[in-house]
């Protein structure tokens, strides 16, 4: 970091100052949601809970994309997989994540070619290593990462790679927040934004939250400070009675986001109707490949015969009203008991940055203190 | 999925740089950020340079907390 | 997932819970007796009025040169420092080899030169061997076991009951270098030339300490798994608590940036040449001035304490002045960008 790092001392006394703040400043049983996988473990990490007033509920909403991932998207990739000539490159965060038979850790350990990429363009020179190969590189992710498969995507059109193709599924993050909103019975006071995401988007397309809706909203960093500095850049807005769109993470995050981003987006993807695990279809909240690059869609150069449905969740499985705030996971019959990190049941718990996962991880929940 | 790492860009060849990250360095893409410039402090995501870090801003948030401590110090003492 | 279920997965050679499964379903109760019954990196044992301590390993890694070290080197430090941490005075070793058809002769040579230096440092002797040839594609090239033999120092005893509330932990220095080291450089990091692994034997070191402080209740070498799944193991077997302060787990900065880059968490990466030692409190001082004489432990620092609650279960007071769990890994660590 381009600043000097501050001492442990520097960090518990600002913590300690912020975390009083907070406290004057909660008048009322409060809920915040953040809807960021990484703030989801951010605040884990950090053990912020324990400094805030017992009115005031940290919850989380829809923000681990592996999570939302459908199990239909999984079991397209296993059964790719399963193609001879095909190589899956993925980022590691899917590869546990199970579909509705198989996992592609799974399909790994029974042969199948799957490799951990770190980046889209990695994939992009796999295709080139491996002519024989018909490199399918699973792009998913919100909007901090669909501009980066994107832009693969553009890469390996200009290079002319005939094997290079995507699986692509990558959503949108507003449009999530809105249909929580609109009518699925959450009570949420105010959003703390994922910053990652609107170093990409900005600020705007999330204005309407406090427009339409009257929920203030402020970004964050990922810092424990960072995260109590927004939580009470966010109560003194609702204290002021003015909604209004915050931004505690300026030194990344500017009004604008990264307009060079945004038009590989639109240049490559158009928004679609999608499906999230465990919440159902939500319009507009996806993204699909445009007829200009369909040649490198997976789904529409090798379409998949259509399979019979697949089971929707798990019996007893509460994913769905976790990843809407409504529950906590600890309120789920299976937590902790048939779900668990090592085999889990429900969308929450399939990556690290589900909330269940979280929560598991870190203790809440099952903490003997 | 939205893990970003802040590096210190450190050469520049066309659309790739060489970044580091605490003496670490790796390559990257500017496809999503071509105006960083070599010495920018840059957001790195999947391989891509995703935002420039500013260092101002940066700066100010440190200024924050110096505040908070004088503010502590003085509660200490009174 | 059946699928899953019916074959040996990587996780099952990763340190954690799969590990623990596989060790109580299949190993423990086929080998049952009661110096295995310890559980703990090397069997104590008493043979003919002596008191030995006996253990064994395999080592894989793979690339088997990395900075820092290679497969040969890590075979002989693994096993003379399983041995250190029962509290024994490491003697003999054997070695076994598993040899893929087509291996370059150069490269075993390599190899068995490094495991000649060091056990030459480590003051132990390799006495026994056996090598099998296996045809190409049956194994990865080079795949090593070793077994030894040491003498259990007087007056020491080495084992998770006799730890109580109220000691404190202590690590012989930073987190995760030897992890980094061995899988920095498969994902395309240009790591600077400080990640190096820190493997060493750790057996003179451990000596010293417990011939000064004999009363030293508890040490583990933090490797698969790390930090985290060492104190748990430990936090489960006494149903005593663990707290450390995050302040005080030390991490070099490059090693924390490809953790950061790549997603790993340092407390649950590998380490090839530190200790953890539990020891009673009035002892701390002591104990650190006596590792810090050593290269392996000058670093050496207190990182926590034991405690009755949370019981069984090991905590992490943050930087912020929170706490948190830190669990039992759960299967090898997938760089990933969540």
């Amino acid at each position: 970091m381009p600043t000097r790092k501050l001492t442990v001392d520097e960090i518990r006394r600002a913590a300690e100052h912020l975390a009083r703040d907070i406290e004057r400043l909660v008048r009322r049983p409060l809920r915040l949601m953040e809807v960021c996988g990484t703030h989801t473990v951010a605040i884990f990490r950090s053990g912020i809970r324990e400094l805030l007033p017992p009115e005031l509920e940290l919850v989380s909403g829809p923000g681990c994309p592996v999570c939302v991932t459908p199990a239909e998207y999984i079991d397209q990739a296993v059964r790719y997989s399963r193609q001879p000539d095909v190589l899956i490159a993925s980022f590691g965060d899917m590869l546990r994540v199970p579909g509705s038979f198989s996992s592609l850790l799974a399909e790994k350990a029974a042969g199948a070619d799957v490799r951990v990429v770190y980046s889209p363009l990695d994939a992009v020179q796999l295709a080139g290593e491996y002519p024989g190969k018909t490199v399918i590189f699973l792009a998913v992710g919100f909007e901090t990462t669909a501009p980066a498969a994107a832009a693969a995507i553009v890469t390996a059109e200009r290079a002319g790679l005939p094997n290079f193709l995507t699986l692509s599924a990558p959503k949108l993050v507003p449009p999530a927040l809105k249909h929580l909103l609109d009518g699925s019975g959450t009570q949420v006071d105010g959003f703390l934004l994922p910053g990652h995401v609107c170093a990409v988007t900005g600020l705007e397309p999330f204005g309407f939250l406090a427009v339409e809706y009257g929920v203030p909203a402020v970004v964050a960093g990922f810092e424990g400070l960072d995260i109590l500095q927004a939580i009470r850049a966010l109560l003194e807005n609702l204290a002021a009675g003015s909604p209004e769109i915050g931004n505690q993470y300026g030194r990344v995050v500017r009004a604008a986001g990264n307009p060079e981003a945004c038009h590989i987006l639109e240049e490559v993807y158009e928004p679609v109707d999608s499906r999230w695990r465990g919440i159902g279809d939500i319009p507009v909240s996806g993204l699909k490949v445009r007829e200009s690059y369909r040649r490198l869609d997976a789904a529409a150069v090798r379409p998949l015969p259509a399979i019979a449905g697949t089971k929707a969740a798990a019996d007893g499985c509460r994913c769905g009203q976790v990843l809407q705030g409504l529950i906590r996971p600890a309120q789920c019959p299976l937590f902790g008991r048939q779900c668990t990190p090592e085999r889990p049941v429900g969308a929450c718990m399939v990556s690290g940055e589900g909330t269940c996962a979280a929560w598991y991880k870190y203790g809440a929940g099952r903490w003997q203190q | 999925m939205c893990v970003a790492v802040p590096a210190m860009m450190v050469e520049r060849e066309d659309f790739m740089a060489t970044v580091d990250i605490d003496g670490v360095r790796r390559q990257v893409s500017l496809m999503l950020l071509p105006e960083a410039r070599v010495g920018d402090y840059v957001l790195i995501h999947a391989g891509f340079a995703i935002q420039t870090i500013d260092e101002e801003e940066a700066l100010q948030t440190l200024q924050l907390f110096k505040e908070l401590e004088a503010y502590a110090d003085t509660e200490a003492d009174g | 997932m059946n699928n899953a279920e019916q074959r040996i997965l990587m996780a099952h050679g990763s340190g954690g819970k799969l590990s623990g499964e596989l060790f109580q379903q299949v190993f423990f109760p086929a080998f049952a007796n009661p110096a295995l019954a310890e559980v703990h990196d090397g069997a104590r044992l008493t043979v003919a009025g002596g008191q030995l301590a006996f253990a064994t390993d395999s080592y894989v890694v793979k690339p088997r040169f990395f900075p820092g070290g290679d497969i040969g080197k890590l075979a002989v430090c693994g096993t003379v420092n399983d041995l250190a941490m029962t509290g024994a005075e490491p003697l003999y070793l054997s070695a076994g080899f598993i040899l893929e058809e087509g291996l370059a002769m150069a490269e075993l040579r390599n190899v068995v030169e490094s495991m000649r230096q060091a056990a030459a440092a480590a003051g132990v002797q390799i006495v026994t061997g056996d090598t099998k040839v296996v045809e190409k594609g049956a194994a990865d090239g080079l795949y090593i076991n070793t077994a030894g033999i040491g003498r259990l120092l007087p007056a020491v005893d080495i084992r998770a009951g006799r730890v109580r509330s109220g000691q404190m932990v202590i690590l012989s220095g930073s987190l995760g270098d030897h992890g980094i080291a061995v899988m920095g450089e498969r994902h395309g990091l240009t790591l600077p030339d400080t990640v190096i692994s820190d493997c060493a034997p750790l057996n003179h070191m451990v000596r010293e300490l417990l011939t000064e402080v004999p009363t030293v209740s508890w040490l583990r070498d933090p490797t698969r798994g790390g930090l985290a799944a060492a104190l748990n193991e430990l936090a489960v077997q006494t149903g005593l608590g663990i707290m450390l302060e995050e302040s005080e787990l030390p991490v070099n900065p490059a090693v924390a940036a490809v953790c950061d880059i790549l997603g790993f968490d340092p407390l649950y990466l590998a380490n090839e040449g530190k200790l953890i030692a539990i020891v009673e409190n009035k002892d701390t001082e002591k104990v650190l001035a006596i590792l810090h004489r050593h290269p392996e432990g000058v670093a050496s620092r207190a990182i926590g304490r034991v405690a009755e609650r949370p019981a069984a279960q090991v905590g992490i007071r943050t930087l912020v002045g929170g706490v948190r769990l830190l669990d039992m890994p759960t299967g090898d660590p997938l760089p990933r960008i969540c």
